[in-house]
């Protein structure tokens, strides 16, 4: 059935990866393969196994993992509650805007607003706290992270609830389901797809962060990214820029193979 | 699927007019060659009125692009694809230019204001008899700092950053270059120092520094500095300028055990197409007319001599801009340090930053 | 529909306020006479001024906006065809391969990708400026495209399309009639977020541009050195303005149209 059309719409998505997808990969292969004189060597990739590496590795995806739990967590009620507005496009539009102003200029809005004479510290010291300073720490880092990712996990999720037939859920609570039942039971798994795309689009990305760990982060916290762009752009030592390229992108796959859907979809069984 | 057919048309009938907009205000851009002249600097970095003026004077249109770091601006001249006519690199970019072939030795009877800089900043190694650049701007690296809130100390020497008060007070600037070369120089070692050894003793010596470190970060240092929010940071010359122009409660100082000097020169890359209306960018530049605008609308220290004169006396006299020839004498300027010590540095710096946590 | 309780509208109302708490402040201090993002001195428009004096500036609004529509518009066309081909792809080995290539570019570093792209082009000989940066942008906004829609491909029901082609209805009938009304949502989801690429990016734009060629994103990175000029914050707040106008204005005059014609249906 319909296989010619849908192989004739795969083509120029197939003309994009070659292009865009395969030709970059082999480049960065090939970089990985170089020393800092151009001569071919392994050494990057036992460069990559030190412990400097390594703990970078670790740290990386636990700050992922942390950003994408935490982007979840405030999108789904949000993105729950969305859907039951009037107006809910309007809304969703809404939440999409603010990533359309310039990152580095929020970013210096958030040091303004995170700083020791910024807003929050006033509020704060209304109820007579001390002012502290927020800058600099994890918890200002993943906030401002989850702030940016936040339209990224919204938009999947709403669309899955969106077409959520709430004859479903109404037939749930009739059969004497709790609130609680149907959520786990019904909802969730009619919206799994739409979290598991919200999670790729905030996981992925989030492994490379770079600039805010430096603007909003202070370098206290380090990820691949980030000696990625250094390697790239300080040192211009391509070669080992590559190699941790080339790491990224295997985790990359790992994770896609573990959330990826075994054998459901495929319209065309 | 009729919402997304109109949104199709929408989108390209405002990406039409957008078009003809934008080609009603730029008059005759994109094109590169002989009555244009490409200009690659960092941004904000020159008065944007000398640039109208040049192109009154000599009917030569500007283009004019921006970069955010030596090594990404490298890459773009390396790479081709536009015909930049003058660049701004830092001293140790020129070498390596230099090295990949990328420069256009100067035709110096072109330039005849080049007596105007100041002969203590000319023939210098980085580039000797001033064959491929010219000073543009220059300065020191040093610690910009609040004084009421230090306590009593004025940092003349590196090691009052290590101070016992400055827990969790001191930002570093992102780069290995000074923070490494901070830490050689407080041990009194060269700060383009090629001596393992001493590198070790450096880093070793930074990573007591460790628990007084509040952060590492770039450009960002300048508003926190100018808020009161951080107490003491490891800065160049010219930021400092800026803070100092905004929070005149601020103080910067040069330690004496020596530290880095510094300069971004003019160079013309070999993708110039308009490589006379380059030297005559570069001689126009050098003008003292043009010197004293553009210092003063940049803030950072001319190498201009006869720009210098015109300029206002309290900023041409303050040596924390300007410093004496004796303090001058502790400065050094970087070297390259080829492709392997630069690694080396950069793995050390590496190495510091993660033990800050 | 169930009302939103209040303890919804009140979690709605602080993720609104977070999200837009930054934007408010730049705006603030778009009105800033003092020169920076400090200290308020007092109010003027002078930055304001400055945009409009500012021709060069403009050119680069103008660019970013028409790079950002045209690189949304075609990544959406490639990347919702991908995504329908992909689904279409019975081995699932193969549908994984195809779904981990998609997402290297998400992965990859801006800086890598830049670089990359900059030397593919310069090899096959593209010359830098729109047409590269058009090109670039287009390339990394398809995977988020393909993300989005993909989703909506899997939810929808096989039985609505075989019953479609039951009633014969042709395959073209099928894609325009069954398949793209469905997955709608899924793809405006990602032009939007392929705008959100693209209006980002400063690494990629960066590297592949040339001759005079730039975007917003560029001109701001780039005076991080010496500091950002209250005329960004003066432009993006107009940017702002014009583009919550058009997005409010847009949807009141769609809603009111979409609702006459489905009281027809």
């Amino acid at each position: 059935m319909q296989t010619k059309t849908s192989k004739s719409a795969l083509f120029p998505y197939v003309l994009w990866i070659a292009f865009f997808v395969i030709a970059p990969i082999a480049l960065v292969v090939y970089y990985s393969l170089l020393d800092l004189h151009g001569n071919f060597t392994l050494d990057n990739y036992k460069a990559f196994f030190s412990s400097v590496y390594l703990k970078m590795t670790l740290s990386s995806f636990w700050y992922a993992f942390l950003i994408t739990f935490f982007t979840l967590l405030i999108s789904y009620p949000t993105a729950y509650f969305l859907t039951k507005t009037k107006h809910k496009q309007l809304w969703l539009l809404l939440i999409i805007i603010p990533s359309w102003i310039n990152l580095l200029l929020k970013t210096y809005a958030f040091i303004g607003i995170f700083g020791l004479y910024g807003p929050i510290n006033a509020f704060i010291e209304v109820f007579g706290f001390d002012p502290k300073q927020m800058l600099f720490t994890d918890i200002s880092f993943v906030f401002v992270s989850v702030y940016i990712f936040i339209p990224f996990m919204i938009l999947p999720i709403f669309n899955s609830l969106d077409r959520l037939n709430p004859t479903l859920i109404y037939a749930a609570r009739d059969l004497g389901a709790s609130a609680f039942t149907t959520f786990r039971r019904v909802v969730l798994p009619l919206t799994m797809d739409g979290v598991k795309s919200g999670i790729q689009v905030v996981f992925i990305p989030a492994l490379s962060l770079f600039m805010i760990t430096r603007l909003i982060a202070g370098n206290r916290v380090i990820t691949l990214g980030t000696a990625i762009e250094q390697q790239f752009l300080v040192t211009q030592n391509w070669g080992m820029g590559s190699t941790i390229a080339v790491f990224l992108i295997l985790f990359m796959v790992i994770i896609m193979l573990i959330t990826g859907q075994k054998d459901k979809g495929g319209r065309v069984r | 699927m009729k919402s997304l057919i109109q949104a199709t048309i929408a989108i390209l009938v405002v990406s039409a007019l957008l078009f003809y907009a934008a080609d009603a205000l730029s008059a005759g851009g994109g094109k590169s060659g002989k009555d244009t002249l490409t200009i690659f600097n960092w941004g904000e970095y020159i008065d944007p009125d000398l640039l109208k003026e040049f192109e009154k004077e000599t009917g030569i249109h500007v283009i004019y692009e921006t970069f955010d770091s030596n090594e990404a601006m490298m890459t773009k001249i390396q790479q081709g694809g536009t015909a930049y006519d003058i660049a701004v690199p830092s001293e140790y970019m020129i070498e390596k230019m230099k090295e990949e072939k990328l420069l256009i030795p100067l035709d110096k009877t072109k330039i005849p204001n080049l007596k105007n800089i100041d002969p203590y900043f000319l023939d210098l190694p980085f580039d000797a008899n001033n064959k491929y650049s010219v000073p543009y701007f220059w300065g020191t690296v040093g610690i910009v700092y609040n004084p009421s809130l230090v306590g009593d100390l004025d940092f003349s020497s590196w090691d009052d950053l290590w101070d016992p008060s400055l827990k969790r007070k001191v930002f570093l600037v992102d780069g290995a270059r000074e923070v490494i070369g901070m830490g050689l120089n407080s041990l009194g070692y060269s700060l383009n120092s090629l001596d393992d050894q001493e590198l070790r003793e450096a880093t070793d010596k930074l990573i007591t520094l460790a628990p007084n470190v509040k952060a590492i970060i770039g450009d960002e240092i300048t508003p926190l500095m100018i808020n009161n929010e951080a107490t003491v940071a490891l800065t160049w010359s010219g930021q400092a300028a800026d803070m100092m122009y905004e929070n005149e409660e601020l103080d910067f100082a040069v330690p004496e055990e020596g530290s880095n000097l510094w300069f971004d020169n003019m160079v013309i890359p070999k993708t110039s197409k308009n490589i006379d209306g380059a030297h005559a960018f570069i001689n126009f530049m050098l003008s003292a007319e043009s010197g004293a605008q553009n210092a003063d609308f940049v803030g950072y220290s001319t190498p201009n001599i006869a720009a210098m004169d015109l300029m206002d006396e309290e900023v041409v006299s303050d040596e924390r801009y300007y410093p004496s020839e004796e303090q001058r004498d502790t400065l050094e300027v970087y070297k390259n340090l080829g492709p392997d010590y630069l690694g080396k540095y950069n793995e050390l710096f590496l190495e510091f930053k993660m033990s800050i946590r | 529909m169930n009302k939103l309780s209040a303890s919804a509208k009140v979690y709605l109302t602080i993720v609104f306020i977070v999200l837009y708490a930054p934007i408010f402040y730049l705006i603030f201090y778009s009105f800033n006479s003092g020169g920076s993002m400090n200290n308020f001195e007092s109010f003027t428009l002078e930055h304001y001024q400055a945009v409009f004096e500012d021709s060069r500036l403009l050119v680069i609004l103008i660019n970013t906006v028409i790079v950002a529509l045209l690189s949304a518009l075609i990544s959406t066309i490639i990347g919702t065809l991908g995504a329908i081909g992909i689904v279409t792809v019975k081995d699932s080995k193969m549908r994984n391969t195809l779904l981990s290539l998609n997402n290297v570019l998400i992965v990859s570093p801006d800086v890598i990708i830049g670089a990359s792209f900059l030397i593919l082009f310069t090899m096959v000989g593209i010359k830098l400026g729109f047409a590269s940066v058009l090109l670039a942008h287009v390339a990394f906004s398809v995977p988020i495209v393909v993300l989005m829609v993909l989703p909506k491909l899997l939810e929808m029901n096989n039985s609505l399309i075989d019953a479609a082609l039951d009633l014969g209805a042709t395959k073209k009938d099928v894609m325009m009639r069954v398949i793209l009304p469905y997955i709608q949502p899924g793809i405006f989801a990602g032009f939007f977020l392929a705008l959100t690429y693209s209006l980002d990016d400063f690494a990629v734009t960066f590297f592949v541009t040339g001759n005079g060629f730039s975007t917003l994103s560029v001109e701001i990175y780039s005076m991080a050195r010496a500091g950002i000029s209250l005329t960004v914050n003066a432009i993006s707040g107009l940017v702002f303005f014009v583009t919550v106008l058009v997005v409010v204005g847009y949807y009141f005059m769609t809603s009111r149209t979409s609702k006459r014609m489905e009281g027809h249906r």
